[in-house]
């Protein structure tokens, strides 16, 4: 059978997988930045915490997915469902990029833009507001943009928990030795992954200040 | 602070220290007032102080002892945001926002202050002239601006909300010669007829001599002494002395 056909014969199983599959990866994106903007505008504010905070989302990165699905299956109310699992499991890998991009993008803006804003009487909320977030929203945007799309691959694994979304067909495949089930569920994760780095990336350029 | 309760005194420094948290000393116990209208040039070479001063005066530094008072009030008894709203504040590098258009830049602390879109509006395009610069600027972005537009926009910038006291931080220095030239001729006419209350930061005694009605000289973070600029000509002091000699052979080098 040909992945064509498969898919075909599946459409309703595939538009289904691929709903849930852009869920846990919408919901966990909107937690993550949610979380990690203003972590990443406070650290701004405290920079003796950049290296600590910066380092324990560095260390959440290095831990193997499949682990870290694993580690989180005990944890009470998260672990009485798969789909909580894996969106905990997303966001704490997308918070990495997002609170380092925000970090980044405004510690990037320009020292005498900041100075003479401070200078002529901007409060701190209008100078972050005004000033420092606008410029940096093409850099916080990028973070976003690197985040989603690791996201959209990371989501296929959640299948191995019965969290559901597309690793569904690619966990059912190599169970079957069907090279046409797996790519079902890698060609569609593949698709959103590219439409996720294209969108952001026409928003990031949009954003880009002079 | 009423009209009538105005001390002559518009910026003066008690005593003022400025030390850095792990201990190097800026600013070594500074006396220096500026009177109201005058326009005060800080001359020195770089780290000598002259900035770290400015800043003080405007409470983005605050002095580690010792007293700057505004209107005879200490820097630190002011709300901050309220005093920088009545300091003008110009700098080399402009620091223009390069998101705002050219009339939203100007237009910056009148609209911090609330003031209404239209009287807003009229008051920028009243300084873009004062400045010499074309109304049809108000709409461009900075980096569609050469840079002496750039720093004109500056100038009107901290003019906006009519602020009785202006500070300059080297605000022509990075110019070419010709423009800078134009620009300080200008300055100087716009403080003939508004006289603000300056103080000016620069490290060329040219500029200094040009626009200073007294010339503070400053090195190693101490005030040397001041002087009007004849006097600064005349000087025995051997750093003035040595900022003259330097200023003449540049021009017999001519």
């Amino acid at each position: 059978m040909s992945l064509w056909q498969f898919l075909t014969q599946n459409r309703m199983e595939v538009w289904q997988l691929t709903l849930e599959h852009l869920w846990m990866v919408g919901v966990s994106m909107v937690i993550a930045v949610a979380i990690g903007v203003p972590v990443g505008i406070w650290l701004t504010r405290r920079a003796v915490l950049e290296k600590p905070v910066l380092g324990a989302a560095n260390v959440i990165q290095t831990i193997p997915s499949l682990a870290l699905f694993g580690f989180l299956l005990p944890a009470p109310w998260i672990g009485a469902r798969a789909e909580r699992i894996a969106i905990l499991a997303l966001v704490l890998y997308a918070l990495l990029p997002v609170i380092r991009n925000t970090y980044v993008g405004i510690t990037g803006v320009d020292r005498a833009v900041v100075e003479a804003g401070r200078g002529m009487g901007m409060t701190g909320r209008q100078l972050l507001l005004q000033v420092e977030l606008p410029l940096a929203l093409s850099v916080i945007i990028a973070g976003i943009r690197v985040a989603t799309v690791i996201s959209v691959g990371l989501a296929t694994i959640a299948a191995a928990i019965g969290a559901g979304g597309l690793g569904e067909f690619i966990f059912r495949g190599l169970a079957m030795v069907n090279n046409a089930v797996i790519l079902a569920g890698a060609v569609p994760a593949a698709i959103l992954a590219l439409l996720a780095d294209f969108g952001l990336g026409l928003l990031e350029k949009r954003l880009r200040p002079a | 602070m009423t009209a009538d309760t105005q001390p002559e005194k518009a910026v003066e420094f008690r005593d003022v220290s400025y030390r850095l948290d792990h201990g190097a000393t800026l600013l070594h116990d500074l006396n220096l007032s500026v009177q109201r209208g005058e326009l005060l040039v800080l001359l020195g070479r770089s780290g000598s102080g002259k900035t770290t001063t400015l800043k003080l005066i405007n409470r983005l530094l605050e002095p580690s002892s010792g007293q700057v008072l505004i209107e005879g009030r200490s820097s630190t008894e002011w709300d901050p945001i309220q005093l920088r709203r009545r300091i003008g504040y110009a700098i080399q590098e402009v620091g223009l926002f390069p998101h705002f258009t050219v009339e939203r830049n100007i237009g910056l602390v009148p609209a911090l202050e609330g003031w209404s879109r239209q009287r807003a509006q009229e008051r920028v395009r009243e300084l873009l002239h004062l400045v010499g610069l074309d109304e049809q600027l108000a709409s461009r972005r900075p980096r569609e601006l050469s840079g002496g537009q750039r720093q004109r926009v500056g100038v009107a910038r901290a003019l906006a909300a009519d602020p009785p006291i202006l500070l300059m931080d080297e605000p022509f220095g990075a110019l070419d010669a010709l423009t800078r030239a134009e620009l300080q001729r200008e300055f100087l006419g716009l403080q003939q007829r508004l006289h603000k209350t300056t103080v000016f930061v620069t490290h060329d005694l040219r500029e200094a001599l040009l626009l200073g009605s007294r010339i503070a000289l400053l090195e190693g973070g101490r005030l040397i002494a001041t002087y009007t600029p004849h006097e600064f000509l005349h000087a025995d002091e051997p750093l003035a002395a040595a900022y003259v000699a330097a200023f003449r052979t540049e021009k017999a080098g001519l």
